[in-house]
């Protein structure tokens, strides 16, 4: 026993001196992409194989927590990548002016919308929609529709998660001054409020609601994983908003030219062949061989709604103060 | 107890600086929070409106807890029958549970397809909806129930047979018993076990919002949580967590005002027959009330064994090593908690005014995780790579987290032997080591196999600063179930959840039957 | 030799005084009324409590900073004389060697102690499994190991019966003899039987001994009440 573990020591203590030959690449993303199920081990492999350099993963937490974690740290940070922010947030990180442009203006990408950013780069992007289970009836077909009804659904809190924004987000895109009406209709279909994505649809599973907050690709999780296709998302006419999933190379890397060298990969088939299928998410610029088998089963909605992120910063107080209003009821 | 030529030794110098550096801890932390913070907007209405709701959920469910715990801890103690042993032990299932895991399991009896609701419209009654704060309320008697029938059951057995005995040769009636011999009791035990409860509930995130039905169930937590992670508004998370830790010390100094000591002497450890449990309508009164609680506590953790169980077998490696790891972090936040309590028990009883070391042991509980981690972090960041020493923090704080409930269980019990057989051993010049090896640690079994597997098991399950610090290599198990939750793989985190579980659980079992099956 | 010199001790209201001094060998019945300060006495010598004014004194040596580990003095106590986890050989073989694991020498001891108390056979029994009278026994046997010169005896035997009570005082008196015993007793009787110096003690105030056969034969007027 005793050996085996000094064995092991050994290894390690090899590994270590191995890897100090090659430089490191230090990747800060959200807990989800680097668990073995995620995009992480199959990036690292990918990017390892031709980098001549060791990429190191990071995870801290979802997408707020990494904002605040790039500002805790702040030009201290040993990370040269930050993978995870959302279109929500990148004003802010824009703000704290520890990103640095990236040099890919040109990069084809595959969006619903005009990519513009100079600091960020989309690597993935999806629809917020509502899911249901396919058996379900008289699925509503828009917000308002929604609030009339006695479906019962779930959402995430703003203050805490991601997709609970980007509800925010949508009902204040497709309705304007009217999103603190639609918010009111909504209040008695909300069963209840999670802190974050995982435990909203791990309720809806369990079948606490006819529907959650969650994303049109969901069901080809369900559909290509588990080979079950009794999940659905429901088409809203008034359109979807989208989360668009972005990467960034902070100023204080040490290793600037293989962070750019990172961003033009993560914008290859080599990266965006794994996202589908790992974040269920759509990679924001298709690979040669296409999406999945699956992949086409998902809903199309005709109309992306999505602020730029300067509009989701200034109006975000003022939406959260009417979701609170209304829900607080 | 009037003054003694006491003697400060070693133990106690170790109890006074813990006692000193927790609270210094959880100062720095908050204050390295405020150092990097930039001038921020200050507490709103919303911020107040979050402390008054986080208190009068806390206070309804210590209320609640305390109230139901009390009649159970009763039944317990004077009726025996085959399994009861095993039956306490089962009981203290829930406060072991992590927070996620178990809304799920009260989930599946109370929930919309819940037993309850399917049996309700069964029966052609309305449904009823957990959400709201009577949710809230019943999830946190759910998770405390069995930490205050615990404390209390502890307390129903420090009344030396001998008592009981007196009681029974005098004829009393239960009526007597209770207004003679265990009021006074619940008198000592009550304030403290309603107190950690109280400050428990205080710090609920994940349960005030999941039952809670929406933003009007805001606690303190989570407006720390939107004012870190969102608004990156350092200063406010800062003010919220004061605000927390500011009522906690209030609270604690009410409560230790009001405990009485009775100061029970001991018997010569026979084993207690109770006389007054066996009259009339009582067995089977209290049988009931045990079957209703074991049924309440029960029902959601079965749920949560049969829906995870067949996922057991199909977890990806990495769950198991994170086991593995999370056993380890385990086990030596429990080494920590055990010395530690030890020694600030010793330093509780041994120092005039003790209690102060008590309260500053309670912070720990008050304290906002989320503050914690990220003053953990501010502080630790300048000066080493946080990743590496994830693990050391996540033993320190668990630690930390769990010392106020080995204190509890700990302090009374020790101020009981310093009380019976401290003069004698005064006397005797037992002091030092061959006092704690001779006197306090065999007298204190079973409150030490208690805390000791109370530690191990909550460290096992609490998610704390890990998720602020881990890289991949080093996520334990509760990080790896909300991975796991967080890309759709539900069943392999139900299955990942029941690991937990028995971990958890079978690591509590270890230490807290080890400590009682001598005397039983 | 105990000696006080000027003791006061003053708690809630109740002021004990004492100055006199104890010679040895031999035992000393401490009789007075209830609440008059007997036990609080003992204490002090003891040192659970400290005197506010005035020193004890052993020979030369001023007691008020030895911790009650570190005087010459043993204690029986009226009841938890001993630790109920701990088998009867090493609650008595604590009285020698006060550590983890008592010395193998103060158990040889103990086995002897334990045979002059007529508990030969006993070593390995738990206290709760002996009679009120071997428990007292046990006790006994401990302070034989102690080299302590003086013994303080708290109504020791004051649960065991009348014909157990006077077997345990003359075991005392045997087995004692060397040392200074203060004995503290509500029977009156017991310090007619077995002390050869009795302290009256009443209303805080602790009387200089004096032998009992005379103090009994011609009480003063506060013993006179107490004994009427």
């Amino acid at each position: 026993m005793r050996y085996s573990i000094l064995g092991v020591g050994l290894l390690m203590a090899a590994s270590v001196v191995h890897a100090e030959d090659k430089p490191i690449l230090t990747v800060m993303t959200y807990d989800s992409f680097v668990s073995d199920w995620g995009p992480g081990p199959a990036v690292e492999d990918a990017f390892e194989g031709f980098c001549e350099c060791d990429l190191n993963f990071v995870a801290a937490g979802d997408g707020a927590a990494l904002l605040a974690r790039v500002k805790l740290e702040g030009a201290r940070s040993e990370a040269d990548v930050v993978l995870g922010l959302d279109t929500n947030l990148t004003a802010e990180a824009v703000e704290t002016g520890l990103f640095a442009a990236h040099d890919m203006a040109k990069a084809a990408l595959d969006l619903p919308v005009d990519w513009t950013d100079q600091t960020f780069l989309p690597y993935d992007w999806g629809y917020f929609a509502f899911v249901h289970n396919a058996d379900m009836a008289d699925v509503p077909g828009d917000m308002k529709a929604l609030g009339s009804s006695d479906t019962k659904i779930i959402i995430q809190d703003p203050r805490s998660s991601t997709p609970g924004l980007g509800l925010l987000m949508w009902v204040k895109a497709a309705y304007g001054d009217d999103a603190s009406a639609v918010w009111e209709a909504l209040a008695d279909n909300v069963v209840t409020v999670t802190p974050g994505w995982s435990e909203a649809y791990g309720l809806f599973l369990e079948g606490e609601a006819d529907m959650v907050l969650s994303y049109t690709t969901s069901p080809a999780y369900h559909l290509i994983a588990e080979e079950d296709d009794t999940k659905k998302a429901a088409l809203f006419s008034e359109g979807h908003y989208m989360q668009v999933e972005v990467g960034g190379i902070l100023k204080s890397s040490d290793q600037p030219a293989l962070a750019e060298a990172f961003l033009s990969f993560m914008v290859t088939d080599g990266f965006q062949s794994i996202i589908p299928t790992t974040n269920w998410m759509y990679p924001a610029a298709v690979p040669e061989a296409g999406l999945p088998d699956g992949f086409e089963t998902l809903i199309q909605p005709e109309k992306p709604l999505l602020f730029s992120p300067e509009e989701a910063q200034a109006i975000r107080a003022s939406a959260l103060d009417e979701w609170l209003n209304a829900l607080s009821k | 107890m009037a003054e003694r030529a006491q003697q400060i030794g070693f133990g106690t110098w170790v109890g006074v600086a813990a006692a000193v550096a927790i609270p210094g801890l959880i100062l720095v932390t908050t204050l390295a929070i405020f150092w990097v913070a930039e001038p921020g907007s200050g507490l709103g209405s919303s911020d107040w409106a979050a402390v008054r709701f986080t208190l009068w959920q806390a206070t309804l469910s210590a209320v609640f807890s305390v109230a139901l715990a009390v009649p159970v801890a009763r039944a317990l103690a004077r009726q025996r029958f085959p399994g009861r042993g095993i039956l306490v032990t089962l009981l203290g299932a829930p406060f072991l549970l992590p927070v996620i895991v178990a809304v799920f399991g009260l989930l599946a009896v109370f929930g919309r397809g819940g037993f309850v609701n399917v049996g309700l419209v069964w029966m052609g009654l309305p449904e009823v909806s957990i959400y709201g704060l009577h949710g809230v309320v019943l999830a946190h008697v759910f998770f405390n129930l069995p930490l205050a029938t615990r404390l209390i059951l502890q307390g129903w057995q420090g009344i030396p047979a001998e008592r009981y005995r007196l009681a029974a040769s005098l004829g009393m009636e239960a009526a007597a018993v209770n207004r003679h011999l265990e009021r006074p009791m619940l008198w000592q035990v009550l304030p403290g076990a309603g107190l950690v409860i109280f400050v428990l509930c205080t710090t609920s995130f994940a349960v005030a919002l999941t039952l809670g039905g929406g933003p009007s169930a805001t606690t303190v937590e989570l407006a720390i949580y939107q004012a870190l992670r969102f608004e990156f508004d350092l200063s406010r998370a800062a003010f919220l967590s004061l605000i927390q830790l500011t009522i906690t010390v209030v609270l604690a100094m009410l409560a230790f005002r009001f405990v009485r000591h009775p100061g029970f002497d001991r018997g010569f450890d026979r084993r207690m027959v109770r006389y007054d449990g066996r009259r009339g309508v009582l067995p089977y009164q209290d049988g009931v009330l045990i079957g209703g609680v074991t049924t309440f506590l029960l029902l959601p953790i079965l749920a949560v064994v049969f829906r995870g169980v067949p996922e057991l077998w199909g977890l990806p490696t990495q769950v198991w090593t994170s086991a593995l790891r999370s056993v380890l972090v385990a086990l030596s936040s429990t080494v920590l908690v055990v010395v530690l309590a030890l020694a600030m028990a010793l330093t509780v009883v041994r120092l005039r005014r003790g209690t102060w070391v008590e309260t500053a042991g309670l912070l720990t509980v008050a304290a906002s995780p989320l503050v914690l981690g990220t003053g953990l972090f501010v502080l630790i960041h300048p000066v080493a790579n946080p990743e590496a020493l994830a693990l050391p923090v996540t033993i320190l704080v668990n630690a930390m987290a769990t010392l106020p409930f080995a204190l509890r269980a700990m302090v009374p019990a020790y101020r009981g032997i310093e009380a019976d057989y401290g003069r004698l051993a005064d006397t005797l010049s037992l002091t030092g080591w061959a006092r704690m090896r001779l006197l306090i640690l065999p007298r204190l079994r079973r409150p030490l196999g208690f805390s000791a597997g109370l530690a191990a098991a909550l460290s096992m399950g609490d998610l704390g600063v890990i998720a602020l610090f881990a890289d991949p290599e080093t996520a334990t198990l509760p990080l790896q179930i909300y991975r796991l939750m967080g890309s759709y793989r539900m069943d392999d985190a139900s299955g990942a959840a029941v690991l937990l579980l028995g971990l958890s659980f079978g690591l509590f079992w270890i230490f807290d039957r080890g400590a009682r099956r001598a005397d039983v | 030799m105990l000696t006080f010199k000027d003791v006061s001790y003053l708690r809630d209201g109740f002021l004990l005084r004492v100055d006199c001094t104890v010679k040895g060998p031999g035992i000393s019945a401490v009789i007075g009324p209830s609440g008059g300060g007997k036990s609080t006495f003992l204490s002090l010598i003891a040192g659970f409590d400290l005197p506010d004014a005035g020193t004890i004194y052993w020979g030369d040596t001023d007691l008020r900073p030895l911790a009650p580990g570190d005087r010459p003095v043993a204690v029986l106590f009226q009841d938890n004389n001993l630790f109920p986890h701990l088998d009867v050989l090493t609650n008595v073989a604590l009285g020698a060697s006060p550590l983890a694991r008592p010395a193998e020498d103060a158990k040889v001891r103990a086995v002897e102690a334990l045979g002059r108390v007529g508990l030969s056979g006993f070593e390995n029994r738990l206290p709760g499994e002996l009679s009120g009278g071997q428990q007292s026994r046990a006790a006994l046997a401990r302070i034989l190991l102690t080299d302590r010169a003086v013994v303080l005896m708290d109504e020791a035997f004051s649960a065991l019966g009348p014909s157990l009570r006077v077997e345990m005082l003359g075991l005392v008196t045997e087995l004692l003899a060397d040392r200074i015993v203060l004995m503290v007793t509500h029977d009156p009787m017991d310090a007619k039987g077995v002390a050869g110096q009795t302290i009256f003690v009443d209303a805080g105030d602790v009387f200089a001994p004096v032998e009992t056969a005379g103090l009994f034969a011609n009480p003063h007027k506060a013993l006179a009440d107490y004994l009427a």
